[in-house]
C-alpha cells in the first residue's frame, strides 16, 4: 500500500506548476481577471501544450485516460496560481458525464473535442447540487426549457451540459442555437464567472445511456466537488505560503513579524489545519473510482471540510498581511476570492454534511 | 497511491475479524482512568502477541511477531479493532515511547533486556521529565547523576510523574555533565522504581483520581550500562521518545475509534424523544468531526507511507500532536454532550475496578485536556512548528540562567 502521489502526478503538479509560474504573473492574472471571463485564450493554449485538456478523456478518445486523483492534482495547481481558466465543469465534469450517460456515438463525437482543447462545456444542474439560485429545466422532447443560474466554467464555453432532475443529461451549444441565452456575470472571483442560462425549446442532444442515472449524475456532480476541494486546497497553500515569507521579511519592532508569537502560532494553526486537508483531497479523489457509498461520503466531506478549513485558512493569512493584505495592490484577494467561491459552488459546507448524513443512513 | 487489499490483505482482514468475533468479549474497556494492566488486560496482550496483532514489526529477538513493516496491514489491523471498540493492547509510556526509542538509538542489549517484558506488559515505565521548575522548558532539568563507583548516583525531584505510583522502570532525564551547557549537559537513564532513595508521593488530579505523582530522588544508585547512548546525549534520546509520545497523543486510530463510538450513542441515545442523531445541532457537530477524523487518518497513512521510505516527513509529523489531541477533545466533549444531564453522575472507582460508560467518558474529556498540556503544551507544539517546521526566527531570549550541577 502507499498513500502519495506517484512520480507522474508529482511531475504533473511540477510541470503545471513551472508553466503558471511562468505565464501567470501577477500583471497577467489582473488583466485577465479584468474581464471576469475566466478565459484567456492564450493561457488556454498554453494549457493544451500542457496536456491537461485530456485529462479525463480516455485514450481511445485522444485524451490520456488519467485517473480523478491527476484531476484533483491539477486543480490543485490551477487553485494555487488562481488560474482563470475553465477546469471542473469543461475538463472533468463534462467528460465524465460523456463516458457515463453518452452513448458511443455522443462519445466519439464529443470527446476527442474535449482532449484537444477545441470545445469548453459549462456543466449546471436544475437541482441537487445543493447551490442557491434557480435550477429548473424542463425536457419535451428533445427540447429543454428552463433557467438554470451558478452554472460553472460558462465564461467563453462553445456548449453547455445540464442534468435534469432525473439525473439525464442534455448537451446543447452555447451560441447560435435558438432558444438558448447565455449571461455570463462577472463573479466575487474575477477569476472564474458566474453564468447564467434561459432556456425556452432549445434544441439539446440527452446523454441518457447510463443504467442509473441518478446515480451517474451524482458521482458527476461529486467528482466536482472534489475539483472545488482540490482547487480550495491549492489557494490556501498558495496564502499560507505568501503569508509565511511575508512574515520573514516584514520587520516591525525591529523584528521581523514572524518572531512574534501571536504570528507565529498563526502560521502554525494554519499549517496544521492544512496538511490534513490534502490528504482527504487525496483520498477523496482516489475514493471516487471505489465502493459508492465511501466515495460520496469522502467527497462531501472533502467539499465541505475544505469549505471550512480554506475559510478559516484565508482570513488568517490576509490578516498576517496586515493593511497589505487588504489592498488590491498585493493581490492576495483573488485567493480569497478564489477559496469563496469554491465554497459556494455544488452545495456548500452545511449542505455537503448533511449529504453525507444521508449518505450513510444516520437520517433519511 | 494504492489503497488496494492483495489477497494477503483482504486475507489478514478476515482473520482480524474472526479473531474479533471469536476473543473481542476477553478484551479490556479502552478509555478511561489510567491503572496498571490487570490479568484481564494482561491476557489479552498476551493474545495479541501470539497472534500478531501487537508488536508485528517488532524483531522476533526482542519478543516482537518479526514481519517486516507493511504500513496497509498496520492500518486494516488499526482500523478493525477501533471499529469493533476492541483494545488494540496496551498503549502506555513504555510501550509506545521507551520500546520505539530503543529501537532507534538503544544497543542490542538494551533491546534484548527490556523490549520483551514491556511489550507483554511486565514492566510498567514511567517518564522522568518534568520537574518542578521545567515544564514546558525541560533542557533546564536539574535533577542530577553524578558517576561514583561505577554508578550513578541520582538527587532531584520530578513532577507529573504519571503511573510513578505502580511503575518498575523510569527512563528519566537529568544532569550528568555539570560543565556543560544546558542542552548538553543531559543524560538518559533507565531506573528501577525499587531502588532505594526513590519516593513516590501521588497527586490528584481534576479526575479525582492520583494519576501522577511527584518523584523524589535521594542518592538512588543505577548502575552506568543503563544510560541510552552516551553521557551528555540524553537531550537528543529525550528528542527521540518525544517525537513517539506526540504521535502517540495525536494518534489517528484513537479519533477513529471515537468517533465509531460517538455515532453508536448518537444512533441510541435519546433526547425527548428524538435520536441524538436526528437534531439537527448535534448531527451538524458530529459531520464536522467525521471530516476532521478523516483527514487526520489519511494524513496518518501519509505520514507512514513516508516514514516506511525513509523520508522526513517535516513539518507534517510535526502537527500531529495538535491537531489530534484537540479533536480529540472535541469528540468527548461531544459525547458528554450526548450523555448530558444523565451523564453528570460521577463516582469513579479507582484502580481497582471499572467506571460505568459516562464516568468513563468524563474521565477521558477531562484527561484529553491532560494530553493537550503533556507531552509539550499547544503552544510548545505551535513554537516547534513554526520554529522547526517553517524556519521562523526564535523567540528573542533573554540570557538563560546559569545551570547548576
Ligand atoms: C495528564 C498529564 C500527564 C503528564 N505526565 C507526565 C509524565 O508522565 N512525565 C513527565 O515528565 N511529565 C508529565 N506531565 C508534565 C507535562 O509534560 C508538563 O505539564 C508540560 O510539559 C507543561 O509544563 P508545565 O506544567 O511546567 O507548564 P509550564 O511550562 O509552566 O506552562 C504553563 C503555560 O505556559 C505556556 N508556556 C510555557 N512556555 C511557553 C513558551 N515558550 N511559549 C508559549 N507558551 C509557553 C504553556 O503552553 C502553558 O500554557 C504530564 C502532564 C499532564 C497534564
Amino acid at each position: 500500500m502507499e498513500f502519495g502521489l506517484s512520480e507522474e502526478q508529482l511531475m504533473l503538479t511540477e510541470s503545471l506548476r513551472g508553466f503558471l509560474d511562468e505565464r501567470l504573473p501577477m500583471n497577467k492574472l489582473r488583466e485577465i481577471a479584468e474581464g471576469g471571463l475566466g478565459f484567456d485564450g492564450e493561457l488556454w493554449s498554453g494549457l493544451t501544450e500542457q496536456g491537461i485538456m485530456g485529462i479525463m478523456v480516455p485514450e481511445d478518445f485522444g485524451g490520456l485516460g488519467l485517473s480523478l486523483l491527476d484531476a484533483a492534482v491539477a486543480a490543485e495547481a490551477l487553485g494555487y496560481h488562481a488560474a482563470p481558466t475553465p477546469f471542473a465543469a469543461a475538463l472533468v465534469m463534462a467528460p465524465l458525464t460523456l463516458i457515463a450517460s453518452g452513448d458511443r456515438a455522443q462519445q466519439k463525437a464529443w470527446l476527442p473535442r474535449i482532449a484537444s482543447g477545441e470545445v469548453r462545456i459549462g456543466v449546471g444542474f436544475a437541482g441537487m447540487s445543493g447551490q442557491t439560485g434557480e435550477a429548473v429545466a424542463r425536457l419535451d422532447g428533445n427540447k429543454l426549457s428552463g433557467c438554470i443560474t451558478g452554472v460553472l466554467d460558462g465564461g467563453d464555453a462553445t456548449h453547455f451540459i445540464v442534468y435534469l432532475g432525473d439525473g439525464r443529461a442534455a448537451l446543447f451549444a452555447a451560441v447560435e442555437e435558438p432558444g438558448v441565452s447565455v449571461s455570463t456575470h462577472r463573479s466575487l472571483d474575477r477569476t472564474r464567472p458566474v453564468t447564467a442560462l434561459v432556456l425556452h425549446d432549445a434544441r439539446a442532444a440527452i446523454l441518457g445511456a447510463a443504467n442509473d442515472p441518478k446515480a451517474a449524475a451524482t458521482a458527476v456532480l461529486d467528482a466536482g466537488r472534489v475539483m472545488l476541494a482540490g482547487d480550495t486546497l491549492g489557494a490556501a497553500q498558495s496564502m499560507f505560503d505568501k503569508a509565511l515569507l511575508y512574515s520573514k521579511e516584514r520587520v516591525q519592532f525591529n523584528r521581523v513579524i514572524g518572531s512574534f508569537q501571536a504570528v507565529k502560532h498563526t502560521l502554525a494553526d494554519i499549517i496544521t489545519m492544512l496538511e490534513p486537508c490534502r490528504s482527504l483531497v487525496w483520498y477523496a479523489a482516489h475514493a471516487q473510482d471505489g465502493p459508492a457509498e465511501e466515495a460520496r461520503v469522502a467527497a462531501l466531506q472533502a467539499k465541505a471540510h475544505l469549505g471550512d478549513a480554506g475559510r478559516e485558512i484565508a482570513r488568517l493569512a490576509t490578516e498576517v498581511h496586515g493593511g497589505m493584505g487588504f489592498t488590491d495592490l498585493l493581490g492576495l484577494h483573488y485567493w480569497f476570492k478564489r477559496i469563496a467561491f469554491n465554497r459556494q459552488l455544488l452545495g456548500a459546507p452545511e449542505r455537503c454534511r448533511h449529504e453525507a448524513a444521508v449518505a450513510q443512513e444516520w437520517v433519511s | 497511491m494504492d489503497l488496494r487489499y492483495s489477497s494477503r490483505h483482504r486475507a489478514l482482514q478476515e482473520d482480524a475479524r474472526s479473531f474479533i468475533k471469536e476473543y473481542g468479549h476477553l478484551s479490556p474497556k479502552t478509555g478511561g482512568g489510567r491503572k496498571r494492566p490487570d490479568a484481564r488486560a494482561l491476557d489479552w496482550q498476551e493474545l495479541l502477541l501470539e497472534r500478531g496483532y501487537f508488536a508485528r514489526n517488532i524483531p522476533r529477538e526482542y519478543g516482537g511477531f518479526g514481519l517486516p513493516v507493511d504500513i496497509m496491514e498496520l492500518a486494516i489491523i488499526a482500523e478493525e479493532f477501533s471499529i469493533a471498540g476492541v483494545s488494540p493492547g496496551i498503549m502506555n509510556q513504555g510501550i509506545s515511547m521507551l520500546v520505539p526509542t530503543l529501537l532507534e538509538v538503544g544497543t542490542k542489549e538494551q533491546c534484548i533486556r527490556w523490549i520483551g517484558p514491556t511489550i507483554r506488559g511486565d514492566i510498567i515505565w514511567c517518564q522522568g521529565y518534568s520537574e518542578p521548575g521545567s515544564g514546558s522548558d525541560l533542557a533546564a532539568a536539574k535533577t542530577s547523576a553524578r558517576v561514583e563507583d561505577g554508578q550513578f548516583i541520582v538527587n532531584g525531584q520530578k513532577i507529573w510523574t504519571s503511573s510513578a505510583h505502580y511503575a518498575d522502570m523510569m527512563f528519566l532525564l537529568c544532569r550528568t555533565e555539570s560543565d556543560k551547557s544546558k542542552h548538553d549537559g543531559l543524560s538518559y537513564l533507565l531506573v528501577p522504581m525499587n531502588a532505594p532513595g526513590i519516593e513516590v508521593r501521588p497527586l490528584v488530579t481534576m479526575t479525582g483520581r492520583a494519576e501522577f505523582n511527584e518523584t523524589f530522588f535521594t542518592d538512588v544508585r543505577v548502575p552506568t550500562d543503563q544510560i541510552v547512548m552516551g553521557r551528555g546525549d540524553g537531550w537528543h534520546v529525550a528528542n527521540v521518545t518525544l517525537k513517539y509520545e506526540r504521535m502517540l497523543l495525536g494518534d489517528a486510530n484513537k479519533l477513529t475509534y471515537r468517533l465509531a463510538r460517538a455515532v453508536e450513542l448518537m444512533k441510541k441515545t435519546m433526547l425527548a424523544g428524538r435520536r441524538f442523531i436526528d437534531i439537527p445541532e448535534y448531527r451538524e457537530r458530529l459531520l464536522k468531526l467525521q471530516g476532521e477524523v478523516m483527514a487526520s487518518k489519511y494524513h496518518g497513512l501519509r505520514l507512514m507511507t513516508e516514514q516506511a521510505k525513509g523520508e522526513d516527513s517535516g513539518v507534517k509529523r510535526l502537527i500531529v500532536k495538535l491537531n489530534g489531541t484537540m479533536i480529540a477533545y472535541r469528540l468527548s466533549s461531544l459525547v458528554v454532550d450526548v450523555l448530558g444531564a444523565a451523564g453528570l453522575a460521577y463516582e469513579p472507582v479507582g484502580e481497582a475496578s471499572e467506571d460505568d460508560e459516562a464516568t468513563t467518558w468524563q474521565i477521558d474529556n477531562m484527561y484529553d485536556i491532560g494530553l493537550i498540556i503533556g507531552g509539550g503544551s499547544s503552544n510548545i507544539q505551535k513554537n516547534i512548528i513554526g520554529e522547526r517546521g517553517l524556519g521562523l526566527p526564535r523567540e528573542p531570549k533573554s540570557v538563560p540562567p546559569a545551570v547548576r550541577g
